[in-house]
């Protein structure tokens, strides 16, 4: 602190505990309207405070009646997507970074303008024709279709390109003098070089993956293809009634679980990963 | 950009960078090129009948009152997006920046929104603002506002700007955070000792040192806006009432997957990558410019 004025920075607590709670007051009411009853839902004003149905309500959502799709198998499948969306596009872009900052090779600028194409075109864009693709190999309702389109990354082979850069050259030297190979040097120095990277991009990525709404709602037909994410909007619209409410909100806090608890307890390497990398 | 020694394997570096060069051809550019075919075709929904019409899809969008209307409402939703959520983020982070006890806590709690995917941030406003049942219409018929957001168009875009910009905070707030941090302590005590007081010291100082991460900002919100609300429209209003929430990828969508009026879907498509580009241009321009101070 720059000069000791107990009244400002009392009035800076007061208005931060202010603001946080505005920020989090969505999530405590969905906490909140998880723990009761489909009848207290019902009934106005709703709660603020927790009920004691949270455990019923939970049971009954894993229970998976009357869902079309049970939960279990949406959860696995959002993890197996998040997954493959994450791994897949770290593994592709570290390759094709390492590839274009230590070789030389005919077209390597080529390939790397193609690669900084894929940032001007965003899954929104493009929607129509890409799901066409998918379609034609036969790839709706697969783990491939869901994941593999939005595989490659621009952002992530920048990034490793950056990383790569700042590792000194006499590594690379000394270690073709000892004789390895550029697949040995890859694996025994550029990826434990890497590491922090890897991890930051890792959390990022998992949570886009985890989080991806448009891409599987076009794909997926079968029930027994759906994320956890897209349900809930299967659920909202169901029947002519009100919404069962106490379960949306169950769902929608099992859906958002994951993703939070990856940034709350990797929150420093997120932090860095994010303010670093996306620039 | 390329290091001073490198390898010269005549395979590997293709066999490297196949994997990601495949599929940025065969799901970026083949179907972005496809899109930029059938926006000059005229097609029925059955795909029996094709007819290369040149510009006449995107005559059509340009005649269509429908069209410039989503346009418009896309600005200012975009613009409004950003500014809630930036003007927001700055408050809190110029607060954050000043305070010492707690500071840990208060970003943890900060940067939940961050990883709620926006169809569940739709959903949890969508439950507050119920107009039978929500908290926050209950509170506001004390004070006799009669809240609607299915028959209100102007409530519908409130409700769907403030989703959004709540999940934007947590970004704009941590990079406001790491702008500030980066600042020197010297300059602020320079100041502080000089008297300028907080509000000055962050007027004249902070604020202006901030600005390139201020812009930076900006264009990320934008294309935020833009592009990945798609998920918190289609939980709260589906694009209604009307078409009073429907922004330009809503309309791609719409028009493409429900109307399958598949030419004017894709001159749509088209019209927004050339807006991407647009803006990723500015964006790196700005990055080269950052890399030189």
């Amino acid at each position: 602190m720059i000069e000791n004025r107990p009244m400002t920075t009392f009035v800076s607590h007061t208005v931060l505990i202010l603001g946080v709670a505005l920020i989090v007051f969505p999530i405590w009411v969905m906490v909140v309207a998880a723990s009761h009853d489909a009848l207290r839902l019902t009934q106005v004003p709703l709660p603020l405070l927790p009920g004691n149905q949270f455990w019923v309500n939970l049971k009954l959502l894993f229970s998976g009646q009357g869902f079309s799709a049970p939960i279990h198998l949406t959860l696995l499948n959002s993890l197996a997507m998040a997954l493959m969306i994450s791994v897949g596009k770290i593994v592709i872009s570290i390759i094709s970074a390492f590839a274009i900052v230590y070789f030389k090779f005919r077209f390597r600028m080529f390939f790397f303008w193609m690669i900084f194409l894929t940032l001007m075109l965003p899954v929104e864009v493009r929607i129509l024709p890409t799901y066409e693709v998918i379609a034609n190999f036969g790839m709706l309702d697969t783990y491939a279709g869901l994941s593999i389109p939005l595989i490659a990354s621009a952002t992530a082979t920048f990034m490793f390109r950056q990383t790569f850069m700042t590792i000194s050259d006499e590594l690379m030297e000394a270690s073709r003098i000892d004789g390895a190979s550029p697949m040995r040097f890859f694996f025994d120095v550029v990826i434990p070089m890497s590491r922090t990277n890897i991890a930051a991009l890792f959390v990022i990525l998992f949570i886009f993956g985890w989080n991806q709404y448009l891409w599987p709602l076009l794909v997926t037909t079968d029930p027994d293809m759906y994320t956890v994410v897209m349900s809930i909007k299967q659920m909202l619209e169901s029947g002519e009634s009100e919404p069962m409410w106490h379960l949306i909100m169950m769902t929608a806090l099992v859906a958002m679980l994951p993703p939070i608890l990856v940034v709350i307890f990797m929150q420093k390497i997120f932090v860095k990963g994010l303010t670093d990398s996306e620039k | 950009m390329h290091k001073r020694v490198h390898y010269n394997t005549s395979y590997l570096p293709y066999l490297l960078v196949a994997p990601q060069i495949i599929i940025t051809l065969l799901f970026f550019i083949w179907p972005a090129v496809q899109a930029l075919y059938q926006s000059f075709l005229l097609e029925d929904a059955f795909g029996l009948y094709t007819e290369f019409v040149w510009f006449d899809n995107f005559t059509e969008l340009y005649d269509s009152e429908n069209y410039l209307n989503s346009f418009i409402r896309t600005a200012f939703f975009s613009i409004s997006v950003a500014a809630l959520s930036m003007g927001f983020a700055l408050f809190f982070a110029a607060l954050a920046d000043r305070v010492i006890k707690g500071s840990h806590t208060y970003r943890t709690l900060l940067i939940i929104p961050y990883a709620v995917a926006p169809v569940l941030a739709g959903t949890l406003w969508l439950f507050l603002f119920n107009p039978t049942l929500g908290i926050i219409p209950y509170f506001l018929d004390m004070v006799s506002i009669d809240w609607n957001h299915k028959l209100n168009s102007s409530q519908a875009m409130s409700l769907v700007i403030i989703a959004a910009a709540w999940k934007q905070v947590s970004y704009n707030f941590l990079f406001f955070v790491a702008a500030m941090h980066s600042i020197p302590k010297s300059l602020i005590e320079a100041a502080a000792i000089d008297g300028a007081g907080p509000l000055h010291r962050f007027r004249t100082i902070i604020f202006p040192l901030i600005s390139p991460t201020t812009f930076f900002l900006l264009v990320v919100n934008i294309i935020y806006a833009f592009f990945d609300t798609f998920g918190i429209i289609h939980a709260i209003t589906g694009g209604g009432p009307g078409n009073s929430t429907e922004i330009l990828v809503y309309k791609v969508f719409n028009d493409g997957f429900v109307g399958l009026d598949l030419g004017g879907s894709a001159a749509q498509s088209v019209i927004l990558m050339f807006i991407v580009i647009v803006l990723t241009v500015v964006q790196f321009k700005y990055v080269e410019r950052k890399v030189e101070y």
